[in-house]
């Protein structure tokens, strides 16, 4: 807090409002790179990175005057005390067991984490607003958060940013797994970039294009970072991503040569003039790693301006770059067109396996019980690690925690670290957190059953026999890499590998998410049957009601009485007499 | 109710019931059967009840005949090489079109060795490929099922699969993921399939665990083809325990056979001609007793019977070679099953909004719950000091778990023995423990002390509870086995009375007793495919359906056996019993 304290005082004492706009021009700087990277399958993925970086403190209210960061992300960060937010909007899954590991991974739908500052009181309140208004920023149904699909993960979500203290209270953590992205959520984030689609790598962002693939992923970041090495003040980062991939086989016929324009239908043709770097990368690094001369086998053209080698992920990579600011690029044609040729047709069907991924599924049928199995794969040959699990599930399923048992190997596994927190009906969702520890060259499988609650007529949703979805499961990890990194400059290297801290050397950050799953509630029939039903047992009951009440019974003819109160008396006195009475 | 409440009125009414007793059951039986033979006469037309496959017109562009052709005789090839299924080829062929393919073994001893299939320890391996529809998290399916037979019988089938896999994958349009799946060992395969994808054991089937899955399954169609040349496809929906898929499945098979031009059957029989006729009320009533005699049986009625239970509408389609002039080629089958399965692509919801009970006198007309559930009725309304009846429903229930439990248990007792085979040790034990509960009267009436003229009426009383609560259950559950045990076993139990002259008596109720129900079955179910049967080829298959009664239940755990051996058979000891109370 005292340091948090310091650099806004630092901050306050630099330049101030009325300073020249030259040296305005040079607090903020927009980077935009696109990596273009062939998959395992022969898809090609695709990913759009736009950094703006700006060196000013938005938390201090002095700012008034925007030039490259949105506005109106800017306000908002301002006025609800966000430190740190994390918008995902995803339509597909990212299937790593045969695409690898992404460098940004989201779940499918929406995706909102946010941290803020320790000065917000109310934090649900601040948190409410926050999702309306980037409902209304992104077209997105973000106004469905509320309080049943939200959570406070104690341990997977740290702030990526410039921090101190992580107090879990100030997160929060929502997914919306039946979102479904479309073009009215690209074209406001599109409207973020400081040159819109208008120049750039934006070019390259046609709805129709991007729509047209077998995962489309975009994202917002912000989040504080240290303005220079020593780190006395505090700058704000946006990163604006968007990763496509793209399905070569069904429209390529089998071959897998791809280019930007069979990719986008649309070529490069010049930088964005606001940006400070606009680089596009390939990667070309050889499939297999114990044959290094198949980097032979594909072939870019044109050449690239440079070859970029760096360890991404534990794995070396080798990245042929075309920096468009670099004006040899477009001396030659008028326009870029990133082409890559395979020589010779890849038939081998060995894909590398990803030391971390999973698998998650509904076990068991009927509609009465289920159970929910996560499998974790750990393929490093000699490493174990451990993985931190978060799983959210809704109330109406309900977990019965005494059942929850994690295998490895045929042996139980007890997890280090368990933080449950049981659901409340309508009000609150379940949140599990575990830390497991994965043997290497192991399959974990995680299983907890669960009974599916019988909802309120009135809370079940249109078309309620589609199934209600249960979010993915978050599983955050630092692998072990077979290769040793080395640390490099963070502004140096390229962008899609900075977003995640690397702790040291020997091993990365990797963050995954697993399939969102579809669950069947019994639901009844709201139909006309179920109204016929409905009304057909009211009638019988009543009918079998008073038939089995008349029939059971013994009736007997009762003599109607003569004289009341009189009769009753001589009765008494008879019964003293020891007469039998009248 | 005045009537009731009325001393003599309820007298006098009692007395009426009581003498009208005997014409009142006869005509209340009679007009349960009445009913019931006008139910073809009078069943509606079916109509598609889901809007999302009504209104969606889809076109078919495939052709898929002559690639199919070409990858069933490369099927073939490799199928006689391998002299099995060829799993290798399989994945690999898989691979080329673009899927992702796993495989999944198993291994399963049958109780006993299964005569009519000649196998007894089976094992196998079931491989699949799945085709990731795009932009979709994998959370729903659909399904296509090839049993690998022996022999070249489906090797056809195998390549249309593989040739609309090939198809489908080049679509863009897919929203839920399609599994191709290709089983060996038919019936166990599937089962062995279902149950690791579910993550269930049901029956001790052994398997290696699913590497890959796609979320809930939302219909599946099972395709066999056993000769080369099809002139028409049979459509088989009876699934096990006499569950029946959404009938708007059947419909959609049906309205796109018209489209494409299939002739297409149910139960091997024709749609009867139009209009009130005698031959077209025949066939009608023909294809209705076929479809009891099916459903009553509780087998699965082809591969799809097994994805009832998970809640999967499914339906096997059986290619035929029914010697007609007509015969189409598999282009025609392609085109349908292209056509179906996009507009189960295009469900949003489960199939539900159809009947899931119903009766089909023929593929275009259907009788549904409300019309046939007073037959069941009325057949029940016909008929109708204890500590010394404990003895006999004591004995008959252990008569009953005897006859269950014994065979499959003593088997290895019997073959040492007895100069037989297991299997046939399994069926002779069956019959003779059957037979032998017969006999139980003379050994219980020693026990049963008194009781006199009440005695056998309040053992009757008992066993006619025991019977209509039986009945009642199962006209809930499958309405076909009630209504055949209905039939039989309620003119026996309403006249059975100890004194007087037994032997007719003994007679009828010799003739009505489960087993032998099963046997006459048997007949009419030959008769109703006009190729009756002699006494001993009825013998033969009688044998063989015991065996495979009880190893279907092993197998797929299906009810039927069970449930004649718990409930009907000592059901039926007690009404024996009552026949020879001294």
């Amino acid at each position: 807090m005292a340091a948090l304290l310091l650099l806004l005082l630092l901050a306050a004492a630099g330049p101030g409002p009325g300073r020249a706009d030259a040296e305005r021009e040079r607090r903020d700087a927009l980077q935009e790179e696109l990596l273009l990277s062939p998959l395992p399958t022969g898809d090609v993925a695709a990913t759009f990175q736009f950094r703006t970086r700006w060196d000013a403190d938005l938390q201090r209210g002095s700012v008034s005057h925007y030039r490259l960061f949105p506005k109106a992300l800017g306000r908002l960060v301002a006025a609800l005390g966000v430190r740190e937010l994390h918008l995902a909007l995803t339509q597909g899954f990212w299937r790593t067991r045969y695409w690898g590991q992404p460098p940004l991974q989201a779940p499918a739908g929406a995706e909102l984490w946010v941290w803020f500052q320790p000065t917000v009181t109310d934090v649900d309140k601040a948190w409410k607003e926050l999702s309306n208004i980037l409902s209304g920023i992104f077209c997105a149904s973000l106004n469905f958060i509320d309080s049943t699909n939200t959570v406070i993960p104690t341990a997977s979500f740290k702030p990526l940013g410039l921090a101190n203290g992580t107090d879990h209270h100030l997160l929060r953590y929502a997914v919306l797994p039946r979102e479904v992205v479309c073009t009215e959520n690209l074209t406001p984030w599109k409207k973020l970039l400081p040159c819109g689609s208008k120049a750039g790598l934006a070019v390259l962002l046609k709805a129709e294009r991007l729509f047209h693939s077998s995962y489309h992923s975009q994202a917002v970041h912000i989040r504080p970072i240290c303005r220079d090495a020593s780190c006395l003040a505090v700058s704000w980062e946006l990163r604006q991503t968007l990763t496509v991939v793209f399905d070569f086989f069904s429209s390529g016929q089998g071959k897998k040569d791809w280019s930007l324009f069979k990719m986008f239908s649309r070529t490069l043709t010049d930088s964005c003039p606001l940006a400070s770097q606009s680089k596009v990368y390939v990667d070309i690094s050889p499939k297999n790693k114990s044959f290094p001369q198949e980097k032979e086998l594909l072939e870019v053209s044109p050449p690239p301006t440079s070859v970029h080698e760096a360890v991404v992920q534990g794995d070396k990579k080798t990245y042929a770059v075309y920096d468009l600011l670099s004006p040899s690029l477009f001396n030659t044609s008028r326009s870029l067109n990133v082409q890559l040729k395979w020589k010779r047709p890849q038939d081998s069907s060995e894909m590398p396996i990803p030391t971390l991924h999973a698998q998650r599924y509904v076990g068991g049928y009927g509609l009465q019980t289920g159970e929910i199995c996560t499998l974790i794969y750990n393929t490093h040959p000699y490493r174990a690690f451990p993985v931190i699990l978060l799983e959210t599930v809704p109330w109406y399923l309900r977990l019965y925690v005494h059942t929850l048992t994690i295998i490895t190997k045929g042996k139980e596994n007890k997890p280090s670290y368990i933080h449950y927190q049981p659901a409340q009906d309508r009000r609150r969702p379940h949140l599990l957190e575990m830390l497991i520890q994965l043997p290497a060259n192991s399959v974990t499988k995680i299983t907890i059953q669960f009974e599916r609650a019988l909802l309120k007529w009135t809370e079940y949703p249109p078309d309620p026999n589609h199934g209600f979805y249960v979010g993915s499961s978050v599983l955050s990890a630092l692998v072990p890499s077979v290769t040793a990194m080395k640390d490099m400059d963070v502004e140096q290297s390229p962008l899609f590998t900075s977003l995640f801290p690397s702790s040291d050397g020997s091993s990365y950050f990797v963050r995954l998410y697993t399939e969102p799953l579809l669950v069947n509630l019994p639901t009844p029939d709201f139909s006309m049957p179920y109204n016929v039903i409905c009304l057909t047992c009211t009638v019988v009951a009543v009918c079998y009601g008073s038939f089995y009440n008349l029939l059971t019974r013994t009736f007997h003819v009762e003599e109607p009485s003569r004289g009341g109160l009189a009769k009753r008396l001589a009765n008494v006195i008879r019964k003293f007499r020891g007469v039998p009475p009248l | 109710m005045g009537l009731l409440s009325d001393p003599q009125c309820r007298r006098a009414l009692a007395r009426l019931v009581l003498r009208l007793n005997t014409p009142l059951c006869v005509l209340s039986y009679l007009s349960g059967i009445t009913w019931f033979l006008l139910l073809p006469p009078l069943a509606p037309r079916t109509y598609l009840s889901e809007n999302a496959m009504g209104s969606t017109m889809v076109g078919e562009g495939s052709d898929l005949g002559p690639r199919a052709l070409a990858l069933a005789r490369e099927f073939g090839g490799h199928k006689r090489k391998a002299g099995g299924m060829p799993v290798q080829w399989l994945e690999q062929t898989m691979f080329q079109l673009g899927l992702e393919v796993h495989r999944q073994p198993f291994a399963r001893t049958l109780p006993f060795p299964d005569e009519a299939h000649e196998r007894y320890l089976v094992r196998g391996t079931n491989v699949f490929g799945v085709l990731r529809a795009p932009r979709s998290a994998s959370t729903e399916a659909l399904l296509l099922l090839v049993p690998c037979s022996e022999g070249s019988k489906n090797n056809q089938a195998v390549g249309l699969l593989l040739a609309l896999a090939s198809y489908c994958r080049g679509q863009i349009y897919w929203a839920k993921d399609l599994i191709f799946l290709v089983t060996e060992h038919d019936l166990v395969g599937t089962q062995a399939w279902l149950e690791a994808y579910h993550d269930v054991n049901l029956t001790d089937i052994s398997s290696g665990g699913l590497p890959g899955r796609a979320g809930a399954i939302q219909a599946a169609l099972a395709l066999e083809l056993s000769t080369d040349v099809v002139t028409s496809v049979d459509v088989a929906v009876e699934g096990l325990n006499g569950q029946l898929p959404n009938l708007d499945l059947l419909n959609l098979f049906h309205s796109f056979c018209q489209k494409n031009g299939l002739l297409c059957t149910f139960q091997g029989k024709l749609p009867p001609p139009e209009g009130p006729s005698g031959p077209g009320y025949t066939q009608s009533l023909r294809t209705l007793g076929l479809m009891v005699l099916g459903q009553a049986g509780g087998g699965p009625g082809g591969a799809h019977g097994l994805f009832l239970r998970f809640r999967i509408e499914a339906l096997t389609l059986r290619g035929i070679n029914s010697f007609r002039q007509h015969k189409f080629d598999l282009g025609a089958l392609g085109r349908t099953l292209e056509g179906m399965f996009r507009k189960l692509n295009n469900l949003l919801e489960r199939l539900h909004q159809s009947y899931f009970l119903y009766l089909l006198p023929s593929l275009s007309r259907f009788v549904s719950i409300g019309s046939y559930a007073p037959v069941l009725a009325l057949l029940l309304l016909t008929p109708r000091g204890f500590l010394y009846l404990v003895p006999p429903v004591l004995v008959s229930g252990a008569a009953g778990t005897a006859l269950y439990l014994l065979p499959v248990r003593g088997q290895a007792v019997a073959t040492q023995h007895f100069p037989v085979g297991e299997a046939e040790a399994v069926v002779l034990t069956l019959i003779g423990i059957y037979v032998a509960g017969m006999a139980l009267p003379h050994s219980t009436h020693r026990a049963l002390s008194g009781g006199g003229q009440r005695g056998w009426m309040s053992l009757k009383l008992v066993a006619l509870l025991a019977l209509a609560l039986l009945l009642t259950c199962l006209a809930l559950l499958n309405f076909s086995l009630g209504f055949l045990l209905g039939v039989t076993l309620v003119p026996p139990a309403a006249a059975v009375r100890p004194g007087g002259n037994r032997l007719p008596l003994a007679v009828l109720l010799v003739l009505t007793t489960p087993g032998v129900t099963l046997f006459l079955a048997v007949l009419v179910e030959r008769e109703l495919l006009e190729a009756p049967a002699g006494l001993g080829e009825a013998w033969q298959r009688y044998l063989g359906a015991l065996g495979q009664g009880l190893l279907q239940e092993h197998l797929h755990g299906a009810h039927l056996s069970p449930l004649l051996a718990l409930g009907a058979y000592p059901c039926w000891l007690l009404l024996w019993n009552v026949l020879f109370w001294k």
